[in-house]
């Protein structure tokens, strides 16, 4: 059963892998990715980026990837967790970890689970500049062609 | 019908929820997108034919051909930026 949350705050990384390992020992690696908020967009610098949410549907949404993450690898544990509200240059937007016995698993997973995360959850981020203007990040073709190569989601 | 709007749309069309009556033949997304475009410039604008909407009923991504009902919870948004 995955870990799911939507919050404002903060994640400790360290704090997540011993939370998603804690009295185990059929666990034989992680697969992680840790999403950040870079520092300039378009050669832009950026001062700030905002997630918006759809909160009814996201957790939905976020389960429904990691239930598909658990049907085509054995995972031991999986944890997603997605930031909202304002963040600032370097700081941390998204975290997937997937555990499983064998690093392959683990490490295709964490792939999978972060390219679903971009395509099928209902987040949307909004550029601040450093000039103090605001862009609606467009969706990227790049970040679709990533997610198709898994195939369709089947989960529900 | 309860209708809802995340990001550019929603600040185009100036709210983030609204509780719509609409009229017996819009009765899937498709014609529910065409009935917006009906209702002022701001929803003319936002659902102005070439732009990317995507919906979502009853917090489930849904198709053009969706049907939709009275009671539903209708959600448009721009593709999905997260992660």
């Amino acid at each position: 059963m995955a870990s799911i949350r939507v919050q404002t705050a903060d994640f400790d990384v360290s704090a997540e892998l011993a939370a998603l390992g804690a009295g185990r020992q059929d666990i034989g690696g992680y697969g992680i990715f840790v999403g950040t908020v870079r520092g300039n967009a378009h050669g832009h610098a950026i001062s700030a980026m905002t997630l918006e949410h759809y909160p009814a549907m996201t957790e939905r949404a976020m389960a429904r990837i990691a239930a598909e993450a658990e049907r085509r690898w054995d995972l031991l544990g999986c944890t997603l967790i997605h930031r909202v509200g304002v963040l600032l240059p370097g700081e941390n937007i998204v975290l997937v970890l997937a555990a499983s016995a064998h690093r392959q698993a683990a490490l295709d997973a964490a792939a999978f689970l972060i390219d679903w995360l971009k395509t099928a959850a209902p987040f949307w981020k909004k550029e601040r500049f450093a000039s103090g203007e605001d862009n609606w990040v467009d969706a990227r073709e790049a970040d679709d062609a990533a997610a198709a190569r898994w195939g369709a989601l089947t989960a529900s | 019908m309860r209708i809802l709007y995340f990001a550019w749309l929603r600040e185009r069309i100036g709210t983030g929820e609204e509780e719509v009556a609409v009229p017996a033949e819009v009765n899937t997304v498709g014609t529910l997108v065409a009935w917006m475009r009906g209702r002022g410039p701001a929803y003319h604008a936002a659902f102005a034919v070439g732009n990317t909407v995507r919906c979502a009923v009853n917090q489930e991504f849904a198709d053009p051909d969706a049907v939709v009902r009275d009671g539903d919870e209708v959600a448009f948004f721009p593709p999905v930026t997260g992660g």
